[in-house]
C-alpha cells in the first residue's frame, strides 16, 4: 500500500543521516530529510483526498506479534480523524524543515538535528496512523524517546541534558498508566485492534474489575489509565512540570514536538478511544476538569515569565487544557479543530521566537530568551513582527482567525454541559482573559519600546533569511485562515465542515442552545480578549512602570506565580530527594557495599578457581571439538529412542 | 527381490563401500576421484527417486565445481610430502566408536519419531506431467522467490569471502 | 517397491562414515570432503522424503543446500589456502589454535 510510505520516507531519512551523516553528508543532511517529509506531505494529500471523497482504509500490512491469542499486526487507519491528524504533522513538519535549514545552519551536529527530526516525524506519523493500541504505544514512546534525543540536542549544556531526561521521567509515570491501560484493552476485548475494541466496548459496560478491594468499572479504568498517558505526553496538571524545561531544545523542536505535534499526541489518543471514553461519565468528567484546570493554571504562570520560550510553552499547556476540557464534555470534533488551528498558530509563534533568539544570538553571539532584554524589535524584524501579530491574534480569539472559530467552539460546547459545564466554561474565558494579557505582553515587551540589551549590539540585529522567513508568512497563512473550515452554524449555514467530517468517527456533540446564548457565548469570549489586550497595552505601552508597581504590591502571588506555584521545588522535595537519599543509603551504602561487592568479588575468585581446571578441556584441537559434538548429538537422539 | 530393489541393493552397496573408500585414501586425491564416482551415483539414485533435475545440479555443481576446487586446492598446497606420515589421528578409535555408535542410533530410530506429513500434491504422475524442471521451476520462482534470492546474495557474498580469504597481502 | 526406510538407513550410514571420517583423519582437506559427504547423505533423505511425500519440498531444500555447500566449499578452502600460508601444515592434530 502506497499510504505506507508516508511514515516510511522519514524513516528512511533517518536511517540515512544518522548512518552516513557524520562523516558523508553532515551539513547536506536537510537535501535527504526535507525531500522525504514533504514527500510524506504529499502522500498524505492524497491520503486525505481520498478520505475526503469517504474511503476510509484500515489494512494490516505485516503481522506483528502472534503469540496464541495475542495477535498484533503492524496496520494503518486512515479515517477522518487521522487524515486531519496527517495533514497537520506532516504539513508543520515540512515548514519546521525548512525553517531548520536556516536556524540550524553551521551547528556542528546539523546531521544528528535532522536525523532525529525525521525520526519523530516516523514516529508520529506511527502514532497517528496506527490501527491498534499496541502500535499507539509503540509511536508513543518513539516520540517521547525523540523528544528526549531533541531536547537534550545541546547535551553539553547541563540544563538541556536535566531537562532531557526531566521530560522522559516525568513522561514514565503518564506511560506507565498508559502501559497499564493497553493491557487491561487486552485483557478486557481480547485484542487490540481499534475496531474490535470500539465495536466491543458496549457490551463490557457495567463490568467490573476488582481493585485492591474495590470494584472499579472496567471502562472507566481504562479510561483513566488511558488518559494518565495523556496526562503526561500533554502536559496536563499535575505532569505539566516537563514541558516548559523542554524548552532548552532548539526552538524548531519546541515548535513541532512541543507544540504541535507530540504534546497534542494525548488529544488524538483520547479522540482516537472516544467509543470508550463516551461510555465513562466518570472519565468524561476527570479529562473535563484536568483540562480546564490546566488551562487556567498555566495561563497564570505565563502571566509574569521573562524567558520568551517559557511563555509561549505555558501557553501551549494552557491551550492543551482547553483541547482536554472540549474532549471532557464530549466536543471531540471541537477538541481536534483546537488541535489542528493550534498547531499554526503556536509553531507560528514559537518559529516567531525562535527567528528573534536567532537574531539576537547573530548579534550578541549568545542565546537570549529573556524578554527583558529585548525591546524594539519591530523596526528590525518587521517579517518576524507581523507574523507574530497575527498569531496572537489568532490564539486570543480575535473573530476571523483560525483561534476564534476553535476556542468558541470549545467554550459553547462547555457552556452546554450543564452544570460542571458552566463552570468549566467561566475557567475557559477567565483563562482566556489572561492569554490575551500574557500573549500582548509578550508582544510588547519583545517588539516595542526600546532595546534594552546592550546598545553596542542594537545595530547588528536584522531580520532572518528568508529560508526562515518564508515558512513564517506560510505559517501565518494558516494561523488565519485555518478556522474557517469549522464557522460554528449560528454564524454561517453549513459552514462547520470540520465538524461534520470528522462527525463518522468523533459523532455529533450533544446538547443545544439557543441562538441568543450562543451569540452571547462569542460576545463574551471576543470581549475578554480584548479586554486582556487592552490591559496588556496599558501596562506595557502607556504606563510601563506599572507592572513593576503591581508586582511589589502583590509580592506573594507574583512570587507564587513567577516561582510556577513552587510545583518542581514540591516533587524535588517529595519525589525527587527522597529517591535519591533513599538510593544513597540504602543501595549504596549497604546493597553496593555489602551484597553487590561481595557478590561481585566471591564469584570471581570461584569462577577463577573452577575455570583454571576447566581450561584443561579446550584443547584447540578441531577433533576434539568435533568429537564432542559428535557425543552430544548421540546424547539427544539417545534420549529420543530409550527415553520415549 | 523386485528390479527395483535390486538396483537399490546395487546403488546402496556401491554408495557405502564408497563413502568407505572416500574417508580411508591416504592420498586426498583419491579421495576426491572417489568422490566423483559416489557423486556419480547419488545422482544416479536421483533419478531413481524421481528428481532428475537435482540428478543434473550434483553432477554439475558437486562433481563439476565443487570437486574441482578441492583438487585446486589440493594442487596448490603441493602435499606430497604430507602423505608419508600417518593418516589418522590419535583419537581415531573414539570417532569410529561415536561413528558406528550414531549409525545403530539413526537407525534405531527411523520410524520411531518421524511423523509423515499427509501427502503432498506433486504425485509421479503430477509432475511427469510438465516435467521435473517445470515443476521446479514454478515452486521455486513462486513459494521460494525470496529464499532463492537469498541464496544469490549467499553465493555473492562466498564469492567475495573466498577473494579477499585467499588472495596474498597487499604489502 | 523400495520402502522409504531402505533411504533412510542408507542415509544415515552414509552419514555415520562421514563422521567418522571428520572425527578419525588428520587431514584437513579430507575433513572437508567429510563434510560433503554428510551433506549429501542429507539430500539423499530428503530427495527420498520429497518422492514419498509427493511434495517438492525436499527437492527445494536440496537445491538451497547445493548453494550452500558449493558457498562453504570456496569459503572454507579459501581458509584453508590462508592458514597454510602462515602456517604450512594442514594436519589438524597440529593445529590448536582454537583455545583461549
Amino acid at each position: 500500500m502506497i499510504y505506507t510510505l508516508i511514515p516510511l520516507l522519514p524513516l528512511l531519512a533517518f536511517i540515512i543521516n544518522i548512518l552516513f551523516g557524520r562523516d558523508y553528508i553532515r551539513d547536506k543532511a536537510h537535501l535527504i530529510a526535507v525531500p522525504a517529509v514533504a514527500g510524506s506531505f504529499l502522500l498524505s494529500l492524497v491520503a486525505f483526498a481520498g478520505v475526503l471523497k469517504g474511503e476510509v482504509i484500515n489494512v494490516n500490512v505485516y503481522s506483528w506479534i502472534v503469540s496464541g491469542d495475542f495477535n498484533v499486526s503492524i496496520g494503518f487507519l486512515i479515517d477522518q480523524l487521522t487524515a486531519i491528524m496527517l495533514m497537520v504533522v506532516t504539513s508543520i513538519s515540512t515548514l519546521i524543515f525548512i525553517y531548520s535549514i536556516g536556524y540550524m545552519h553551521g551547528d556542528k551536529g546539523y546531521y544528528r538535528f535532522f536525523a532525529y527530526l525525521s525520526l519523530f516525524v516516523f514516529s508520529m506519523l506511527i502514532l497517528v496512523m496506527a490501527n491498534n493500541f499496541l502500535l499507539l504505544y509503540f509511536g508513543w514512546e518513539a516520540v517521547g524517546l525523540c523528544s528526549y534525543f531533541l531536547i537534550g540536542y545541546w547535551y553539553e549544556k547541563k540544563s538541556a541534558a536535566n531537562a532531557g531526561k526531566k521530560a522522559f521521567i516525568v513522561n514514565r509515570f503518564g506511560d506507565f498508566g498508559f502501559g497499564l491501560g493497553v493491557i487491561l484493552i487486552f485483557l478486557t476485548f481480547g485484542s487490540l485492534d481499534y475496531m474490535t475494541v470500539f465495536s466491543g466496548a458496549d457490551s463490557v459496560l457495567g463490568q467490573t474489575i476488582n481493585l485492591f478491594g474495590y470494584e472499579v468499572d472496567t471502562i472507566t479504568l481504562i479510561c483513566l489509565l488511558l488518559f494518565c498517558g495523556a496526562v503526561g505526553k500533554s502536559a496536563q496538571m499535575p505532569l505539566h512540570v516537563w514541558l516548559p524545561d523542554a524548552m532548552e531544545g532548539p526552538t524548531p523542536v519546541s515548535a513541532l514536538i512541543h507544540a504541535a505535534t507530540m504534546v497534542t499526541a494525548g488529544v488524538f489518543m483520547v479522540a482516537r478511544s472516544n467509543p470508550l471514553f463516551s461510555l465513562s461519565a466518570t472519565a468524561m468528567n476527570t479529562v473535563a476538569v484536568v483540562g480546564g484546570v490546566t488551562a487556567i493554571f498555566a495561563a497564570t504562570i505565563a502571566l509574569v515569565q521573562k524567558d520568551i520560550k517559557r511563555v509561549i510553552a505555558y501557553s501551549t499547556v494552557s491551550q492543551l487544557g482547553y483541547m482536554f476540557l472540549a474532549l471532557g464534555v464530549g466536543a471531540y470534533s471541537a477538541g481536534i479543530f483546537h488541535l489542528y488551528t493550534h498547531a499554526y498558530f503556536k509553531a507560528l509563534l514559537f518559529l516567531g521566537s525562535g527567528s528573534v533568539i536567532h537574531a539576537l544570538h547573530h548579534a550578541k553571539h549568545d542565546d537570549e530568551q529573556n524578554m527583558e532584554k529585548m525591546g524594539g524589535l519591530k523596526k528590525y524584524m518587521p517579517v518576524t513582527y507581523w507574523v507574530f501579530i497575527i498569531a496572537t491574534l489568532s490564539i486570543t480569539g480575535i473573530p476571523g482567525l483560525a483561534g476564534f472559530f476553535s476556542k468558541d467552539e470549545i467554550l459553547w460546547r462547555a457552556y452546554l454541559g450543564g452544570d460542571l459545564g458552566k463552570f468549566l466554561w467561566f475557567l475557559g474565558v477567565a483563562a482566556a482573559v489572561l492569554t490575551a494579557f500574557y500573549s500582548w505582553r509578550l508582544i510588547y515587551l519583545t517588539f516595542h519600546g526600546s532595546y534594552r540589551g546592550d546598545p553596542e549590539q542594537e545595530h547588528h540585529i536584522h531580520e532572518s533569511p528568508k529560508v526562515i522567513t518564508v515558512p513564517l508568512i506560510i505559517l501565518a497563512v494558516g494561523a488565519v485562515a485555518a478556522g474557517w473550515v469549522g464557522i460554528p452554524p449560528v454564524i454561517l449555514e453549513h459552514a462547520d465542515r470540520i465538524g461534520e467530517f470528522l462527525a463518522p468517527v468523533l459523532g455529533h456533540p450533544h446538547g443545544h442552545g439557543t441562538h441568543l446564548e450562543e451569540w452571547l457565548v462569542i460576545a463574551v469570549s471576543v470581549a475578554v480578549a480584548v479586554i486582556g489586550w487592552l490591559v496588556a497595552m496599558f501596562m506595557y505601552i502607556k504606563k510601563t512602570d506599572l507592572p513593576e508597581k503591581i508586582a511589589s504590591l502583590f509580592k506573594p502571588i507574583y512570587n507564587l506565580l513567577f516561582n510556577k506555584y513552587w510545583i518542581d521545588e514540591l516533587y524535588d522535595k517529595i519525589f525527587v530527594q527522597p529517591v535519591l537519599k533513599a538510593s544513597d543509603r540504602i543501595v549504596l551504602a549497604f546493597f553496593d557495599a555489602k551484597i553487590i561487592e561481595g557478590v561481585v568479588n566471591g564469584i570471581p575468585a570461584l569462577i577463577g578457581g573452577f575455570s583454571k581446571k576447566l581450561r584443561n578441556v579446550q584443547t584447540g584441537f578441531l577433533s576434539n571439538y568435533g568429537l564432542a559434538m559428535a557425543i552430544g548429538a548421540l546424547c539427544i537422539i539417545g534420549v529420543f529412542i530409550f527415553m520415549r | 527381490m523386485s528390479t527395483a530393489q535390486f538396483f537399490f541393493g546395487y546403488f546402496a552397496v556401491m554408495l557405502t563401500g564408497l563413502s568407505v573408500l572416500v574417508v580411508t585414501r591416504k592420498d586426498p586425491i583419491h579421495s576426491v576421484l572417489w568422490m566423483l564416482v559416489l557423486f556419480v551415483h547419488i545422482a544416479g539414485l536421483y533419478l531413481f527417486l524421481n528428481a532428475e533435475f537435482l540428478a543434473a545440479v550434483q553432477i554439475i555443481v558437486y562433481a563439476g565445481a565443487i570437486l574441482v576446487l578441492f583438487l585446486f586446492v589440493i594442487m596448490l598446497l603441493n602435499l606430497r610430502n604430507e602423505e608419508r606420515v600417518k593418516k589418522f589421528q590419535t583419537q581415531w578409535p573414539l570417532g569410529a566408536g561415536a561413528g558406528a555408535l550414531l549409525a545403530i542410533f539413526l537407525c534405531l530410530i527411523v520410524g520411531k519419531v518421524i511423523v509423515l506429513a499427509p501427502l503432498g500434491r506433486y504425485s509421479e504422475d503430477a509432475v511427469n506431467g510438465d516435467g521435473n524442471l517445470m515443476a521446479i521451476g514454478k515452486i521455486l520462482y513462486t513459494e521460494y522467490l525470496f529464499p532463492f534470492e537469498v541464496a544469490s546474495l549467499v553465493l555473492l557474498v562466498a564469492i567475495i569471502g573466498a577473494v579477499v580469504l585467499a588472495k596474498r597481502r597487499l604489502e | 517397491m523400495v520402502p522409504l526406510n531402505w533411504y533412510i538407513i542408507l542415509s544415515a550410514i552414509m552419514f555415520s562414515i562421514g563422521v567418522v571420517g571428520f572425527l578419525a583423519r588428520r587431514n584437513l582437506i579430507i575433513m572437508f570432503i567429510s563434510i560433503e559427504l554428510m551433506l549429501n547423505s542429507v539430500n539423499i533423505s530428503l530427495v527420498a522424503y520429497s518422492h514419498y511425500l509427493q511434495s517438492l519440498r525436499g527437492q527445494i531444500l536440496v537445491f538451497f543446500i547445493i548453494t550452500v555447500a558449493a558457498a562453504e566449499a570456496a569459503i572454507g578452502l579459501a581458509i584453508i589456502i590462508a592458514f597454510y600460508k602462515n602456517n604450512p601444515t594442514i594436519k589438524v592434530d597440529e593445529i590448536n589454535l582454537l583455545k583461549g
